[in-house]
């Protein structure tokens, strides 16, 4: 698939998407929902409020940071229980179980030790986003043939060789899908802390929108945040293929 | 001596675990977590099972979980029935494909309110939640399973002359049978986090429900006990369905 | 066929390259106290600028003996020496190897592998680059300097990893069956290669193979290894002159090697799957 056909997967679904929506909202009515011409107007407009730029100011930061340290700590625990194979015997499973709890059930817990605020949002964020880049980079710390580090042997590589000029280009494209996937669980992690640790910030303005039953905020801020999500899924994902192909 | 070489990891797992309760025993009681953040572990489970006995919850719980069910079986049912059409059709895999790859980054919980709306604040919109994210790992895998289905099986199966539907039963369903274990397990936990999350955002009932009641009246000896329920729950039933899936892998040679 | 290979006269100790003295190579195993004998107790010595061929039933350790010499892997008992030093622990200066398996490197382009050990040398880069273009011009893949590995057939990507072993210039050649993944017709044409490779850069090779045509046409010695533990049951020496191609197997003592290492060798097969000698 090259040039335009490879376009028309994802065309067919967002017009797909749109039709749907449509359809949904003639059914469902304005009590309820709003149509996607109505949303993209109104995000128009509430891109223009003075109020709304601090609140998105709010949601970047938290995201940022807790990307930050999710990748970090996602990355040195994948490393560190990738190459000692005993410890990633041990804990592997346990980041694994940890995967698929609900993590909304720690989330008391998250408040009670952070507090609310800023904090709180990244914790939560980050539980839920280093996970996956842990697991992935794991596994493909793993997953490198035997044989290339074979040649780097032979070849007489020393330790920073190796990790460098093998261990690291082989397992790149692994990771790599690791990290996309915890970027966009992150975003999720803080999202979801914010809809209950703050007074600011998207998911804040969600929250008090369900409250005061304001479907037009409610509406384009779901709008916005899934645009986004998606947009910068998708463009991790073709760097991914790419990755993987050449890889 | 003959001990099987996998038990060591398990061992110092179980050693790893019992080490960290017993650590958080003691900063617990030590005062160093003060009480209000969080009780010791003894405490947590004496309080779980005082529940448990006074049945104080069951009605939240069979809730939770009863609602759980639904979800998972009409993800499963939809999930594979979706998946064998979409795998037939080339247009709607192409179309889907790319949605496929990057369900789990929309915030599907963002959509909660809007189903409150359209279907009023009963169990519905839940069930819709967990049923969305649930039905997407089903199909992924469904249609993982059937990619996988090698050629040569079909071919074998052409060359008994068995009809589509023997052929459908008897060579691909078994052939994808441990990919479509992997996305029973996957909408299992989606479904199950699907509940849990929207009873939290919003609900009157339901184990989510009770935990957020409880921390809004700091109620520790409701919460942390509800939550180390949950979360063996999760645990037990993910274990148990791994271990299944990694016995079918593995008589397969595929893991 | 009467004449010998130009290489030094055999038995005197400046034509040793490589000397095997009583190695034993065991595996520990979970379970088992004494672990798995798997090679061994062995004993060679590879002369300096010959071909040297090993076969064997397989599981004999024909694998693991290459691994031994590389450095790859350290013996349990016995020693091994390469250049009058031993070998213990890491892979000696001037050796090189070429494995089994695909060890091309999906993520660089042709060039780049070849290069991929170039950089340990401290040679500058109009030295490098040389090396290089030698090295995809004797390996024929010219035209494929800027392909990825995956674009390339298996044969062709095991060129690229022999001309990554070739640009290193190595003094003892170690090869793990390295057509074995190809078809009878390319492995005859890539012996050939082998064999224009040898001469032209004197190098002593060591080829293990499964295969006794192969070791047949291009080896002056064959070691035959018995089946689990492996040990050397014969070495046969076969007198083809040094500028031999693939032709030789029009040879009638082509005909009577091969009959000769079978003979040796069926025995010792049928005990490696488990079923007696017949008679």
């Amino acid at each position: 698939m090259s040039g335009l056909s490879a376009w028309r997967g994802p065309i067919l679904l967002v017009v797909g998407l749109f039709v749907a929506w449509e359809l949904l909202y003639l059914l469902a009515g304005d009590v309820a929902l709003r149509s996607p011409a109505q949303t993209v107007r109104f995000t128009i407009e509430l891109l223009g409020r003075e109020t709304f730029w601090p609140n998105l100011a709010e949601t970047a930061k938290a995201f940022a940071v807790a990307l930050a340290i999710s990748i970090v700590l996602g990355l040195a625990i994948g490393f560190a229980l990738g190459f000692h194979r005993l410890s990633g015997e041990v804990f592997e499973p346990i980041l694994v179980a940890f995967y698929s709890i609900p993590k909304l059930t720690l989330y008391p817990i998250v408040l009670l030790a952070f507090g609310l605020g800023m904090p709180a949002k990244i914790a939560f964020g980050v539980i839920h986003g280093f996970v996956p880049i842990a697991l992935f980079t794991i596994g493909a710390v793993g997953n490198v043939k035997p044989v290339l580090i074979k040649t780097g042997r032979v070849l007489g590589f020393g330790a920073f060789d190796m990790v460098t000029r093998v261990l690291f280009p082989a397992a790149l494209p692994e990771i790599f899908t690791g990290l996309r996937i915890g970027f966009a669980l992150t975003l999720i992690g803080t999202l979801l802390g914010e809809m209950f640790a703050s007074q600011r910030g998207l998911g804040y303005m969600l929250m008090n929108a369900i409250g005061l039953h304001n479907v037009d905020i409610i509406m384009s801020v779901t709008f916005m945040i899934t645009v986004f999500a998606a947009t910068v899924s998708a463009i991790l994902l073709a760097v991914d293929r790419r990755l993987h192909r050449s890889g | 001596m003959n001990r099987s070489p996998m038990s060591r990891p398990l061992l110092l797992r179980i050693l790893l675990i019992l080490a960290f309760t017993a650590a958080l025993e003691a900063l617990c009681r030590l005062g160093v977590i003060d009480r209000f953040t969080m009780p010791p572990p003894s405490r947590i489970l004496e309080d779980l099972a005082r529940l448990l006995v006074t049945g104080k919850l069951y009605g939240a719980i069979a809730k939770t979980l009863s609602n759980c069910a639904i979800a998972f079986a009409l993800a499963v049912v939809a999930g594979v029935a979706a998946g064998v059409v979409i795998h037939k059709s080339r247009l709607l895999r192409q179309a889907l494909d790319p949605l496929f790859a990057t369900y789990y980054a929309i915030p599907v919980f963002a959509f909660y309110p809007l189903f409150i709306i359209i279907f009023g604040l009963g169990d519905i919109p839940q069930i819709v939640i967990a049923f969305m994210m649930s039905v997407i790992a089903m199909i992924v895998n469904v249609l993982n399973g059937l990619d996988r289905v090698p050629a040569v099986l079909l071919k074998t199966a052409r060359m008994a002359r068995m009809s589509p539907l023997e052929t459908a039963l008897r060579m691909t369903l078994p052939s994808a049978a441990p990919y479509l274990l992997t996305g029973a397990k996957l909408a299992l936990a989606y479904a199950f986090i699907g509940i849990i999350g929207s009873e939290f955002i919003m609900s009157r009932g339901g184990m989510g429900f009770e935990i957020a009641f409880a921390y809004t009246n700091f109620d520790n000896a409701v919460m942390y006990p509800l939550i180390v329920l949950i979360l063996a729950i999760s645990v037990a039933v993910n274990a148990l369905l791994g271990i299944w899936e990694k016995r079918i892998l593995a008589r397969r040679g595929l893991r | 066929m009467t004449s010998k290979p130009s290489s030094e006269a055999p038995g005197t100790p400046a034509g040793v390259h490589a000397r095997l003295r009583d190695v034993i190579k065991t595996f520990p195993a979970p379970g088992r106290e004494r672990g798995v004998h798997a090679l061994g107790p062995l004993d060679l010595d590879l002369k300096k600028g010959e071909f040297f061929a090993v076969v064997g039933p397989s599981g004999c350790g024909k694998s693991t003996l290459l691994e031994l010499v590389a450095g790859l892997a350290t013996v349990s008992e016995g020693t091994i020496a390469f250049e009058d030093r031993p070998v213990h622990g890491g892979v000696p200066d001037g050796i090189g190897v070429v494995f089994q398996e695909d060890a091309s490197i999906p993520w660089l382009t042709v060039t780049g592998n070849i290069a991929f050990g170039l950089h340990k040398t401290g040679l500058g880069d109009k030295e490098r680059n040389r090396r290089v273009a030698d090295a995809l011009d004797i390996m024929g893949l010219g035209d494929f300097a800027d392909s990825y590995p995956a674009q390339l057939s298996g044969g062709m990507r095991q060129r690229v990893c022999i001309a990554r072993t070739l640009v290193m210039q190595p003094r003892l050649i170690l090869l793990d069956e390295p057509f074995g993944a190809l078809d009878q017709q390319t492995r005859l044409l890539m012996g050939e290669e082998l064999l224009k490779l040898w001469r032209e850069t004197s190098a002593t090779i060591f080829l293990i193979t499964h295969a006794l045509d192969e070791a047949a046409m291009l080896a002056d010695r064959i070691g035959v290894m018995s089946a689990r533990p492996g040990r050397l049951l014969s070495i046969i020496e076969t007198d083809w002159p040094r500028d031999r191609d693939s032709r030789v197997v029009e040879e009638p003592a082509f005909g009577a090697l091969t009959a000769q290492l079978w003979h040796k060798l069926r025995g010792e097969s049928l005990k490696s799957i488990g079923r007696a000698q017949g008679p």
